[in-house]
């Protein structure tokens, strides 16, 4: 088993100089790179609403909380080397992952030589710029959305992301419903290289400040591409090219193509909308709520008083919403554009919600849940509703505030 | 029933703690119970009698055994070996389901060997594992070729067997729905009862997602240049796909030879006794290309290593894309099929290897023209078209009588006479669909001969 | 904790090569006669009478072997395969003895060598084990006809799909009516099959009672339903006691109910379809009526329906008039055709000759042992520590099998369900069901021991199930790396999904991977 490379100059300077020694040098392009937050999680067996930032932390060890995602991690790499070997690993230093994967009995290359002795959110993202340059097939990570969101800023939607689930908070579409099934994307990006199929995926998370406060306000901040080994997979299939992803596609072209004339389109925030938007051949607001009348663009990012303004000037009206992260939230969370006073002027018998079918399946119980803020409206909206997953095919959904 | 033992009745009832195993069904309403008891016949719980009952019925039958039976038409009386009937009444292979790739090994081999072969005798590299029957095969093969074209129309010939279309039909969905497929027919030589090139190419357009050629036909007629049909279909940017008996493989040009994308056929004759129409399957095959296996709706096996080096293992291959992996998202449906003739059929396939092909092939070519050319001898019968393999078409119009008088007089013979088209098949008038095979000898087609001669004098 | 001792099992090896490495050029298995002078004289040379494009340029590269060669491969081969002479509680598919008189009596000319279109009077006796077969399931559902043309389970539920397109067309609603529905317990062929046949298919998932709630129907439906398609109970072993609830509203509705009686087993003889106000069945003959199940097929679903959906039925159906059966080949609104011919008859025949071995009486006991066994396996399941059961809050015996999960298993070692069952087969236990797809309970498995397995058998394979599980906590490696005692090693099926290197057929191998042929 090798240690970590020894080739070339020693890196001098940043670790992205250093990686760039490094391809220049020849060496293969690592298909997997891991990042481990040794502190996600640790806020929530605290009762602490989430593990960012550094009081947190220090009040979390205060409470003799123990890091949950090292271990976490270590699943998914023992399950990693059980299916394919010592294979090669691209990972962050010291306890970010390359200590780790090194027991486990990869072969590690370290995305830099130093470890930092307490990990920060700049540690994350400086691992995750090297990962982008050394262009990894997929990255894990282990954390939280807080996790989630430090890689996403550091390099928006360049890699094909994937997260062990190992944070208090995950509301991002990002992770694998366990370590284990994490290590089989992992096996089929190693094994499918470039071909792996990807879908697109949400980064959510709540604000932090009020979930302390035991109100619940998530933000919606983009998008990435995640490996599109949905449940509907038996295990051992695991890295088969899937349909799923394709359906809900073939879903948004058709809802493009099937517009009514002078009606007005809202299409609320979400990578699915954006499908819908990409098919009409528009460009719409990943993170807000557009406005399309007769396959125009007609509004983008609007605000609550923008689209009611709207509305007062076209009074048959449509709302496409698709299903923000993973909690089964349909309105009240990242898309608080759609206020009660929106949602009224619509009505409820005009909204069609889109979703991939696996999102749903993996909601237990399978509820979607409204906070409008109005209770009215909230208990109107509650009930049954159909969510469109593919042209032909709808799942029946309890809706509850 | 191993458990019914009163006492161990009892010990089970006491362990789950219950009186009496009624009260274990206590999820069902009361008011949802039958409204009367059960009665069937009484039980015949003895193997002595029940062996006596099913005896003295099937008794009743006559099969193709004991008289001279001439028909075909989608389910042949070929010879099967005794091998073939040994493997299929082995308990390893007759009753299980499903097992793990290493406790199901030598099925799995059995099945890859099933497509392995059939492979080669079809110069294909693709092969599923078997369908419920050739109208199946060529139902989905129809709507894999609609599929990867994205179009909605098939051309046919105006003569195909009736069973295999009207399954096809169904495959097809009504006119009207989402995912209705046209089968349009396109019309023959009247000469040669082949395919009319020149209409087929009229007919060719950019809504055609496949020609599907039968060689030989329902009817029994061989395509004298299946390639040019192929390259037909192909210039219009349509699929060809060729449905073929394997019997005739030996002699006569495999689909991967001119170029079909997909072959389907019938897997009865490779070993598999009529079984009053019980023996039928299907196959499907085609190019290995992603552009076709990923159209596929069946299961498939395909050759894996194992954690030994060197060692051969089997694992299904694209079961995602399978109605078990992905339900109404997947390619059609599947489900159980005909898995233990796979078996049966490999065996068969590796007993006659290239030479026993050859052989049948060249043997059931000469029965049937030998039949042919001595029933067009009999006065006012003819035969129909001039080039054909195991099946043929007679024409009885000049004799004024019916296909069903003839068939009841051949019967008084002890002969089953071939099939009746005049209801399938209107536009032939009084014909009839004879089927010659390697069990047919020169006595019995002489005997039939005869008899014919005698009914129609 | 104090395991049983197991037996020593292992697998017969035979490292059996792939039939196409076999063989040397020039061996015969099987010759045909040369035909006789005047039989090649009929007819000029084969130039005239097959043209050159449509000959065979070159021979099939197929083995050459001799009989004997061929027997024994394919004898090793069946012992390499561990089936029914092992234990297998393989749920949902209702494991069964196979008497071998049927095989016997099936296996004889009188029905082996009868041609499907031969005329009625020469099929007197098997068109009346047919209508036979018919009446007892009429008797055992309260429908009104069979048809027994579909070539299993699933080709029964797109025989369903094909007659409410009929029916719908025949009453001028099809445009209108273009939706089925079903619920995610129901198994994937009843939703992949209605929309094969072209439907638009609404789904229910689970609610907390372990089935949809009646709310959740009513929501789905509307003047756009055409049917429903449902198990019941479900593979969880889950009673939905609001079925007759939802049928009257399927109907009020507009559309067609149909049962898809897989899961018979524990309610045979205590239920019919047609009291509930279901308007068609089906039946699996090759499960619950100890046909023979092939390793799939040849197999039957017997598709029943009401009075009212008879004239749509595919034909050809058996009729009795006077003393006599005849065929009806065809009628104006069939939907025609799901298959050539009128089923797998040898396979009637033998689901006929259980049933009447079972009789009334017996068919009852065989429901009552089925889910007493049942009961039994779960008292001792759940006292093994790392499984639990799916809705494990419903107290209520579950019917013939009940879902349970590994997911405590999975967490504390890594071991997986997949993991477990290739381990077990090492003790001579085959494969247990898993899940259909979705899974919608973590690591899940699904035995059921029916009536055959005896309780000896059934404590032998908890045994071995606690083993394992043992060893996962104890000896994760031994469990991840099995099979150990079997034909083969554990299969890599990682590049089967892959087209450079899947291989359906030897040629395909060769090219993939002819590097590795060099020795």
């Amino acid at each position: 088993m090798r240690s970590s490379p020894s080739h070339g100059k020693q890196p001098t300077s940043s670790p992205r100089t250093y990686f760039e020694l490094m391809v220049k040098a020849g060496a293969a392009r690592p298909r997997l790179g891991i990042i481990v937050n040794p502190l996600a999680g640790i806020g929530g067996p605290a009762a602490l609403k989430g593990s960012d930032g550094a009081a947190t932390v220090a009040e979390a060890r205060a409470r003799g909380a123990r890091p949950e995602a090292p271990l976490r991690a270590e699943r998914t790499l023992q399950a990693l080397a059980a299916r394919v070997g010592p294979a090669e690993l691209l990972a962050a230093p010291g306890a970010m992952g390359a200590d780790l994967a090194r027991r486990v009995g990869f072969s590690v290359k370290a995305t830099s030589r130093s470890a930092p002795s307490e990990t920060s959110a700049l540690d994350t993202r400086v691992a995750a710029t090297a990962m982008r340059d050394a262009d990894v097939g997929l990255l894990l990570f282990a954390g939280g959305d807080g996790t989630a969101r430090d890689i996403h800023d550091a390099i928006g939607d360049q890699l094909p992301l994937l997260g062990i689930p190992a944070g208090v908070k995950m509301h991002s579409g990002v992770f694998a419903h366990s370590p284990e099934a994490a290590a089989r994307a992992a096996e089929a990006a190693l094994r499918n290289g470039p071909s792996l199929p990807l879908r697109g995926a949400d980064i959510a998370d709540v604000d932090e400040q009020a979930a302390r406060d035991g109100r619940v306000a998530s933000i919606l901040y983009g998008s990435v591409r995640v490996p599109d080994l949905p449940r509907l997979v038996l295990p051992t299939k695991a890295g088969s090219p899937a349909q799923p992803g394709a359906e809900l596609q073939a879903l948004c072209r058709e809802i493009a193509d099937t517009l009514e004339p002078s009606c007005l389109y809202l299409f609320g925030p979400g990578s699915t909308t954006a499908m819908v938007l990409a098919a009409l051949g528009a460009r719409g607001t990943l993170l807000g709520v557009d406005a399309v009348l007769d396959g125009q663009v007609v509004g983008k990012d609007l605000t609550e008083s923008q689209t009611l303004a709207l509305l007062d000037t076209h009074l048959d009206s449509r709302l496409v919403v698709g299903l923000v992260g993973g909690q089964g939230m349909l309105f009240g969370r990242g898309n608080r554009q759609l206020t009660a006073a929106v949602l009224s002027r619509v009505g409820a018998d005009r909204i069609t919600v889109l979703s991939a079918a696996d999102k749903l399946l993996a909601l237990t119980p399978p509820t979607l849940w409204v906070d409008t803020g109005d209770p009215v409206l909230d208990k109107h909206l509650s009930g049954y509703i159909r969510v469109r997953v593919g042209p032909r095919q709808q799942i029946i959904m309890t809706v509850s505030s | 029933m191993a458990n019914s033992a009163p006492a161990l009745r009892e010990e089970l009832c006491a362990a789950v703690g219950v009186s009496d195993p009624e009260e274990l069904f206590a999820q069902i309403p009361l008011d949802h119970r039958a409204a009367r008891p059960v009665v069937l016949p009484p039980a015949l719980a003895s193997e002595v009698e029940l062996s006596r009952h099913l005896r003295d019925t099937l008794g009743r039958n006559v099969d193709c055994e004991a008289v001279l039976s001439f028909l075909g038409g989608g389910c042949w009386q070929h010879h099967v070996p005794a091998v073939c009937d040994e493997l299929a009444t082995r308990t390893e292979f007759l009753t299980p389901v499903w097992g793990t790739p290493a406790s199901d090994h030598g099925r799995n081999q059995a099945w890859f060997e099933f497509s392995s072969q059939l492979g080669e005798l079809l110069d294909l590299d693709f092969v599923g594992l078997p369908v419920y029957s050739w109208g199946c095969a060529a139902g989905h093969a129809v709507r894999m070729a609609a599929r990867i074209t994205g179009r909605d129309q098939i051309l046919i010939s105006e003569f195909m067997d009736h069973e295999r279309l009207a399954v096809m039909r169904t495959y097809c969905e009504p006119p009207g729905m989402r995912g209705h497929i046209e089968l349009r027919s396109v019309p023959t030589n009247p000469a040669t009862g082949t395919i009319a090139v020149d209409e087929l190419a009229a007919a060719l357009s950019d809504r055609t997602a496949a020609v599907y050629l039968e060689t030989p036909s329902g009817l029994g007629v061989i395509e004298p240049d299946p390639g040019q049909i192929a390259r037909l279909a192909h210039s219009h940017g349509a699929e060809l796909i060729a449905g073929v008996d394997p019997t005739s493989l030996g002699l006569l040009a495999p689909p991967g030879q001119y170029g079909a994308d997909i072959a389907v056929g019938p897997t009865q004759p490779l070993g598999v006794h009529m079984n009053c129409g019980g023996g039928v399957g299907g196959f499907i095959a085609s190019r290995d290309e992603e552009r076709y296996a990923r159209a596929y709706p069946t299961l498939q096996v395909s050759l894996c290593p194992t954690s030994k080096q060197g060692e051969h293992g089997f694992a299904l291959t694209l079961f995602q894309q399978s109605s078990y992996g992905s339900r109404e998202l997947g390619n059609d449906w599947t489900g159980n099929s005909v898995y233990l003739w796979a078996v049966v059929n490999a065996a068969y396939m590796a007993l006659l290897g290239p030479a026993g092909f050859a052989e049948l092939g060249e043997l059931i070519l000469a029965r049937s023209r030998y039949a042919a050319t001595r029933l067009a001898e009999v006065p006012g019968v003819s035969v129909r078209w001039p080039w054909f393999f195991k099946e043929f078409v007679l024409d009885f119009n000049e004799t004024g009588r019916t296909v069903a008088e003839i068939n009841v007089a051949l019967r008084e013979r002890g002969i089953f006479g071939g099939g009746d088209l005049s209801l399938s098949h209107p536009q032939l008038g009084q014909a009839a669909l004879y089927c010659v095979t390697e069990v047919h000898t020169q006595h019995d087609i002489d005997r039939l001969v005869t008899a014919l001669t005698e009914v129609l004098a | 904790m104090s395991l049983p001792k197991l037996r020593q099992y292992h697998a017969a090896v035979w490292d059996e090569p792939i039939v196409m490495e076999m063989g040397r050029a020039g061996r015969r298995g099987m010759v045909f006669p040369t035909s006789d002078a005047e039989v090649s004289a009929a007819d000029g040379t084969l130039d005239t009478v097959i043209p050159a494009s449509a000959r065979r340029q070159h021979p099939p590269k197929l083995p050459e072997l001799s009989e004997f060669e061929v027997q024994r491969h394919y004898l090793h081969l069946a012992q390499e395969t561990l089936g029914m002479m092992g234990i297998s509680l393989f749920g949902t598919c209702t494991m069964k003895y196979n008497p071998r008189v049927s095989e016997l009596v099936a296996a004889r000319p009188w029905l082996a060598e009868l041609h499907p279109n031969q005329s009625e009077e020469t099929l007197q006796g098997v068109l009346e084990i047919v209508h036979g077969m018919n009446q007892i399931l009429c008797e055992l559902s309260g429908m009104a006809q069979f048809v027994f043309q579909p070539g299993g389970g699933a080709d029964a539920a797109y025989t369903h799909a094909c007659i409410t397109r009929a029916y719908h067309e025949h009453r001028g609603e099809l445009a209108q009516r273009n939706e089925i529905i079903t619920t995610i317990q129901a198994h994937p062929c009843n939703a992949a099959t209605a929309a094969a046949a072209g439907f638009n298919v609404v789904t229910l998932p689970l609610e907390e009672a372990g089935y949809p709630s009646v709310a959740a129907l009513e929501a789905a439906l509307s003047d756009r339903t055409a049917a429903l398609m449902v198990n019941n109970p479900d593979d969880m072993g889950i009673y939905n006691p609001n079925i007759k609830r939802w049928v009257e509203l399927v109907h009020q509705a507009g559309g067609l109910a149909f049962y898809d009686h897989a899961n018979f087993n524990g309610v045979m003889s205590r239920l019919r379809a047609r009291e509930l106000g279901f308007d068609a069945c089906m039946f699996m003959l090759h499960k619950t009526f100890g046909a023979p199940k092939g390793g799939g097929g040849p197999a039957v679903g017997a598709y029943g329906c009401s009075e009212d959906l008879v004239a749509f039925l595919p034909r050809p159906l058996v009729r009795q008039v006077g003393g006599r059966y005849t065929i009806e080949h065809e009628a104006p609104l069939s939907v025609g055709r799901v298959r050539e011919f009128w089923g797998n008859i040898p396979q009637v025949v033998k689901a006929y000759a259980w049933t009447r071995a079972m009789g009334s009486d017996g068919l009852r006991q065989a429901a009552d042992i089925s889910v007493l066994a049942n009961n039994y396996m779960e008292r001792r399941l759940l006292a093994i520590p790392g499984v639990s059961k799916s809705f494990p809050e419903l107290s209520s015996p579950r019917l013939e099998m009940t879902r349970y999960s590994l997911a405590k298993v999975a967490e504390d070692t890594g071991v997986t369900v997949l993991d477990i069952q290739n381990r077990m087969v090492d003790f001579g236990v085959d494969a247990f069901w898993l899940s259909h797809e979705p899974w919608i309970v973590p690591e899940p498995f699904t035995p059921e021991a029916g009536e055959l397995w005896s309780k000896e058998d059934i404590d032998y394979w908890i045994d071995v199930l606690a083993t394992v599980i043992d060893e996962a906590y104890n000896d994760p490696d031994t469990v991840r790396s099995a099979p150990h005692c079997q034909a083969i090693h554990k299969v890599d099926g990682a590049g089967a999904d892959d087209p450079q290197r899947w291989a359906t057929t030897w040629r395909a191998y060769q090219y993939k991977h002819s590097i590795q042929v060099t020795s």
